[in-house]
């Protein structure tokens, strides 16, 4: 597998791209979306199955209400049409993974059309089209045994598990995205990065990438620039993580790129996504397109959301992400840069969960895009990854504030916090990290670096008072740091200098 | 209490009740009779005594307590082997569920069990319901009672089988396209298929989702009636299940065997067997049809023909709607969770696998089924054959509901035919077919039919049936009682007890 | 709310809502022939997608048969259903719906009982060729 692939800069010199993704969300109910079967993650395997779920004979699917709502409240805040009459289909194929021989989904009659989503980005707005919003369910998982890597290729059986057959799946598609030229990778990401916000501020999901809550499906298509019609497209899935959506876009970018300069054509497939390597390879080449047979889910009704319903959700849902960032800029007294970097460094939720435990809005933003960045950076995982809650960042701060720690000490307490010790109080405790007070160590410390020093104590009683630097560097070396530096230099100026 | 495997459920209740007859010696009764008869018959894929007998010992010692029992406790029963009954082996008459045990019960089985019934074991049927003979069955021939080298119908064929010979005193069928209706008719038996959502689905093995209704098979009208009310209600497993109050059955059936039938408005079909439609119709079930009609009219009657022109297009419609629910619903029969797998030798991948394993456990008519259904539903032809069904199937509704405005209910033969001779139309699909020719309109529209006996013909019995309007179900069973008291009174007894086993028969 | 139940039996009101609802189902993508016309051909296809592994002579026999059904089928495009909605489910209802609450799951050896191969709890299938999911 050697693509050729072509510089980014250049890919966009002579092609323009269309993105276009699909997202599947796993919603957060309490049960599956046609039994009663508990959908808790990482149960034992084939523990939350039942005869609906295992597709026994003559089980039959229910409906769950919640999992309705939920995807007409998604719906609702992409701004779509809530349909007034929606159905189940009946999509027929064979995999192991679903137990009934055809998944439940919807195909022409979905609940929700026709909405939007404005993505900011560097200053800029994009708007993404939402073609439609449906419920459908999702599948088992199978487990490849034998094979050298866990992959299918290769494998020696597969093991199938249902736990997570019949969990609730709400399928987001975008209309084709034209016009976002270099910055594709970039709005593809910040689409679903936004489209992430949205489903934690409704609470319809925990939206867990890492867990597979959140997958997408990443169409990308160039054509020559000033082309009227737009290329062919080819589909990555089950892309799962942020930082994956925007290389596997840049990815085909650049191979496409290359077999168009080759004078091939783009193969219209599947792909999949290297996590590894940031590459896609090709999944089957179908040699018959599949026909899936759809057909109205004859086993359930049709759902009919009265208005009465679809306002009364439309008025419950929540302050959404763009209308809560502008409130808290205008709160924070931020400029629209300040609240972007924030937004940009996915920070949003842990400033604002910061400042709610009692931190000031800069000292929020000062720890979270400064100190704990560079140690996210550092260890190479997201922000919201390191060991430590906006709680306990409020509580270093607060420190801070209280003088009870320095800027240098709090560091060092927060060692101790991502190293799992505790609260930052109890850190500094126990690690013995706070400032020394007016204390008896902190006098004799003083005293012995005037002594220790008597020119430079001379040049300070007579006038230089710069000079008394080089004593507080003197006491703060003595103290290995645990003095504060503005009471030292207090304390110096006390005893050598008059009035 | 004449002869206990000839008497009516409704007479073993009140006998059990008043405790002449403990459900041990009932089901024990029927027992033998199953243990002399059924090697010759062949209704039951499954028998379990021991567990039927130990069933109706604890009702008896629970009556003894003086324990508070529902009128149905103790009377012993047979399901078609559709219906998934926990721990009970469930076939559907197919190879590929063969040896499986369920986990559960369907919800009409475990109300027959929460009313004390006593289930005598699973009756044979044409493999997943798709059949007319009960020749589809993967596992034996069913014999029709009245002559044995005749078909008992089908697909509910077991159940009609057991019921007629006195193997059963009463049992459930499923009806799809007639399922219920057409054995009944053959064999000389009541059977109702009810109103489209009023008994549950949840637990019966599905064959077309939309189509698919159980109801009760027996010797009575007022047995049906008491059978259906015992499993008819709303069920919150069942999305189709209609949640309102199941109408008053069986008082219907017991007012309308007072034999007053004055205002009813009767219409007979011209589509079904009357004037320019009476090809593939024996001359004698019209006859037999014809004198029910005038019996409805001696009672008060007001009987008109009424035409339904779309019922013509049933037949087309059924066998393009039915298979293609089954293509779909039969997909899950792949060898990965239960039932059987084929050729799994290490060698052969997952596709593998599955196809032989489908190949395997299915027989002829499933799979000619599946792959019509198949065809049905692909893309390019779906508006053609599919979608253009289901708006044949809007056209048959309408044809009932414009005849709503000037009948309460409408009539027709049962079957086109009385039962015919074993392996005669195996090889004729589209003759096999048209037994359903009756029977499809209100299985299509999801309304409510009764089939009852309206005399012999050839020496073998001959079925009336009765629609009525959506949850007009109690229209079906009060006329259907009128018509069975009347000719009951008119012969001097039951149909059923003309019956006699084929040696010892007068001809 | 609750689930609906009104007569007349219909699949949906005629004066149904707009928009979506009223998109036909599938778009043909070709016609069929008015005669069914099923050759061998199609029939081994259909029974591939339908996976039975059938055997010649079941093709040959199922061919004749399955062309004799179209035939009779076929005769539903005689009818005029110009304006008329298709009946998809036999209950006019809407809405039919379950509170989101846990309800106990099966014990997973119960669960397994029934496979015809288990393996570290699991179903276990033989290797399976295509598209990696």
């Amino acid at each position: 597998m050697s693509d050729t692939l072509v510089d980014l800069d250049e890919v966009l010199t002579r092609y323009e791209p269309v993105i276009g993704l699909e997202t599947h969300v796993e919603l957060g109910t309490a049960s599956k979306m046609f039994c009663g079967c508990s959908t808790t993650f990482g149960a034992e395997p084939n523990t939350q199955t039942c005869p609906v779920c295992l597709g026994l004979p003559g089980a039959l699917p229910v409906v769950n209400e919640a999992a309705i709502e939920s995807t007409i409240r998604i719906g609702l805040a992409l701004g779509c049409r809530i349909a007034s009459w929606s159905r189940f289909a009946r999509k027929n194929y064979f995999y192991p993974d679903i137990p009934k021989g055809f998944q439940t989904s919807q195909y022409d009659e979905p609940l929700c059309t026709a909405g939007h989503l404005d993505i900011e980005l560097d200053g800029e707005t994009y708007r993404v089209e939402i073609e439609r919003v449906h419920i459908e369910e999702d599948t088992g998982k199978n487990l490849h045994v034998g094979g050298a890597t866990g992959r299918i290729h290769g494998a020696d059986h597969s093991l199938v598990d249902y736990n997570r057959a019949g969990i609730p799946l709400v399928e987001i598609v975008t209309r084709p995205i034209p016009g976002t030229g270099a910055k594709a990778p970039e709005v593809a990401r910040a689409y679903v990065t936004e489209l992430r916000e949205i489903l934690l501020a409704l609470g319809v999901s925990e939206v867990r990438m890492e867990q597979g809550n959140l997958r997408s499906d990443v169409n990308t298509s160039l054509a020559p620039i000033g082309s009227l019609d737009w290329g062919t497209r080819t589909e990555t899935k089950n892309v799962n993580s942020l930082r994956s959506v925007e290389r596997s876009v840049r990815f085909e970018m650049r191979r496409q790129a290359a077999v168009l300069d080759a004078g091939e054509r783009v193969v219209q497939e599947t792909r999949h996504f290297h996590e590894d390597s940031g590459s896609t390879s090709s999944g089957r080449s179908k040699e018959e397109a599949t026909d899936y047979r759809y057909f109205p889910e004859p086993d359930l009704v049709p759902i009919a959301p009265d208005e009465e319903w679809v306002e009364a959700l439309r008025a419950a849902l929540p302050e959404l992400p763009a209308a809560r960032r502008v409130r808290l800029r205008e709160e924070w007294g931020l400029s629209d840069t300040e609240m972007a970097w924030i937004v940009n460094a996915g920070a949003l939720a842990l400033v604002s969960d910061t400042v709610a435990a009692g931190a000031s809005p800069g000292d929020a933003r000062k720890w979270w895009l400064g100190e704990l960045a560079r140690r996210a950076n550092d260890s190479g995982v997201e922000l919201t990854d390191l060991a430590v809650t906006p709680k306990q960042v409020a509580e270093l701060a607060a420190l801070v504030a209280a003088g009870t720690v320095n800027d240098q000490l709090a560091r060092q307490a927060l060692d101790g916090v991502l190293a799992g010790e505790g609260d930052p109080a109890a850190v500094v405790e126990s690690r013995g990290l706070a400032v020394m007070g007016d204390s008896d160590e902190l006098v004799a410390a003083v005293e012995a670096a005037i002594e220790g020093n008597p020119d430079v104590a001379d040049k300070v009683r007579g006038g230089k008072v710069q000079a008394i630097g080089a004593l507080v560097g003197a006491v703060m070396k003595t103290t290995r740091g645990k003095a504060d530096a503005a009471t030292v230099k207090r304390m110096l100026e006390e005893r050598l200098v008059s009035n | 209490m004449s002869d206990v495997t000839s008497s009516s459920a409704a007479d073993l209740s009140s006998a059990l009740q008043s405790g002449e007859l403990s459900s041990v010696e009932v089901t024990r009764a029927y027992l033998d009779r199953i243990a002399a008869d059924d090697d010759t018959i062949g209704a039951y894929l499954h028998v379990d005594a021991e567990a039927a007998l130990a069933s109706a010992e604890s009702i008896d010692a629970a009556r003894a307590k003086g324990a508070e029992l529902g009128p149905l406790a103790g009377v012993p029963l047979a399901l078609k082997d559709v219906v998934v009954t926990e721990g009970v082996r469930t076939t559907s008459g197919s190879k590929i569920l063969d040896g499986w045990r369920p986990p559960y019960d369907a919800t009409l089985a475990a109300r027959l069990k929460a009313a004390g019934t006593v289930l005598l074991g699973k009756t044979n049927m044409d493999e997943f319901a798709m059949g007319s003979s009960t020749e589809n069955s993967a596992y034996k021939v069913t014999r029709n009672p009245w002559d044995t080298d005749r078909v008992p119908g089908g697909s509910s064929g077991g159940s009609s089988a057991a019921v007629a010979a006195g193997l059963a005193p009463w049992a459930i069928g499923t009806d799809t396209g007639g399922s219920i209706r057409q054995p009944a008719a053959l064999t000389g038996l009541v059977g109702h298929k009810p109103t489209y959502g009023s008994v549950s689905r949840y637990g019966l093995i599905a064959f077309s989702s939309s189509l698919d209704q159980a109801g009760p098979m027996t010797r009575t009208v007022l047995d049906a009636a008491l059978l259906h009310e015992a499993v008819a209600g709303h069920d919150p497993l069942d999305s189709t299940s209609i949640d309102s109050p199941v109408p008053v059955l069986a008082e219907s059936a017991r007012r309308g065997a007072e034999g007053d039938l004055a205002g009813l408005r009767v219409g007979v079909v011209t589509e079904l067997g009357g004037d320019g439609h009476t090809d593939g119709y024996d001359p004698g079930v019209l006859e037999r049809a014809a004198e029910a009609v005038a019996l409805l009219e001696g009672m008060g009657a007001e009987v008109r023909q009424i035409s339904c022109p779309a019922f013509d297009l049933a037949l087309p419609a059924y066998y393009l709607i039915a298979p293609s629910e089954a293509s779909s619903n039969l997909a899950r029969f792949d060898g990965v969770r239960y039932g059987l797998r084929a050729g799994d030798d290490g060698s052969r991948d997952l596709d593998e696998v599955m196809a032989l394993t489908r190949e395997q456990g299915f027989g002829p008519e499933v799979k000619r089924r599946i792959i019509l259904g198949t065809y049905a539903l692909s893309s390019g032809y779906y508006d053609a054959y599919y979608g253009q069904a289901q708006k044949v199937r809007t056209l048959i509704t309408r044809d009932f509901t414009t005849a709503w405005d000037d009948v309460d209910v409408l009539v027709s033969p049962t079957s086109p035919t009385v039962a015919w001779p074993i392996g005669s139309r195996v090889d004729d699909p589209i003759a096999m077919y048209a037994a359903d020719l009756c029977t499809l309109p209100a299985s299509l529209a999801g309304v409510p039919a009764i089939s009852v006996p309206c005399g012999l013909s050839e020496g073998l019995p001959v079925g009336f049936q009765i629609m009525a309007p959506a949850l007009a179900d109690d229209r079906c069973y009060r006329v259907a009682a009128a018509l069975e008291a009347a000719q009951d009174a008119a012969r001097g007894h039951a149909l059923l007890a003309g019956i006699a086993p084929k040696e010892n028969a007068p001809s | 709310m609750g689930p609906t139940y009104s007569d007349p039996v219909t699949s949906r009101p005629e004066s149904g809502p707009p928009g979506i609802a009223e998109v036909e189902f599938h778009r043909s993508m070709s016609t069929p022939s008015p005669k069914g016309q099923l050759t061998r051909d199609e029939v081994a296809h259909l029974a591939h997608l339908s996976r039975l592994a059938v055997s010649d002579e079941e093709l040959d026999l199922f061919a004749g048969q399955l062309a004799a059904v179209l035939d009779a089928v076929a005769q539903v495009g005689k009818a005029d259903v110009t304006d008329v909605t298709p009946t998809t489910h036999a209950v006019p209802m809407t809405n039919v719906m379950r509170p989101d609450v846990v309800r106990p799951s099966l014990p997973r050896d119960v669960v397994l009982a029934g496979a015809p191969a288990a393996e570290d709890d699991r179903f276990r299938v033989p290797r399976i060729l295509g598209e990696e999911a």
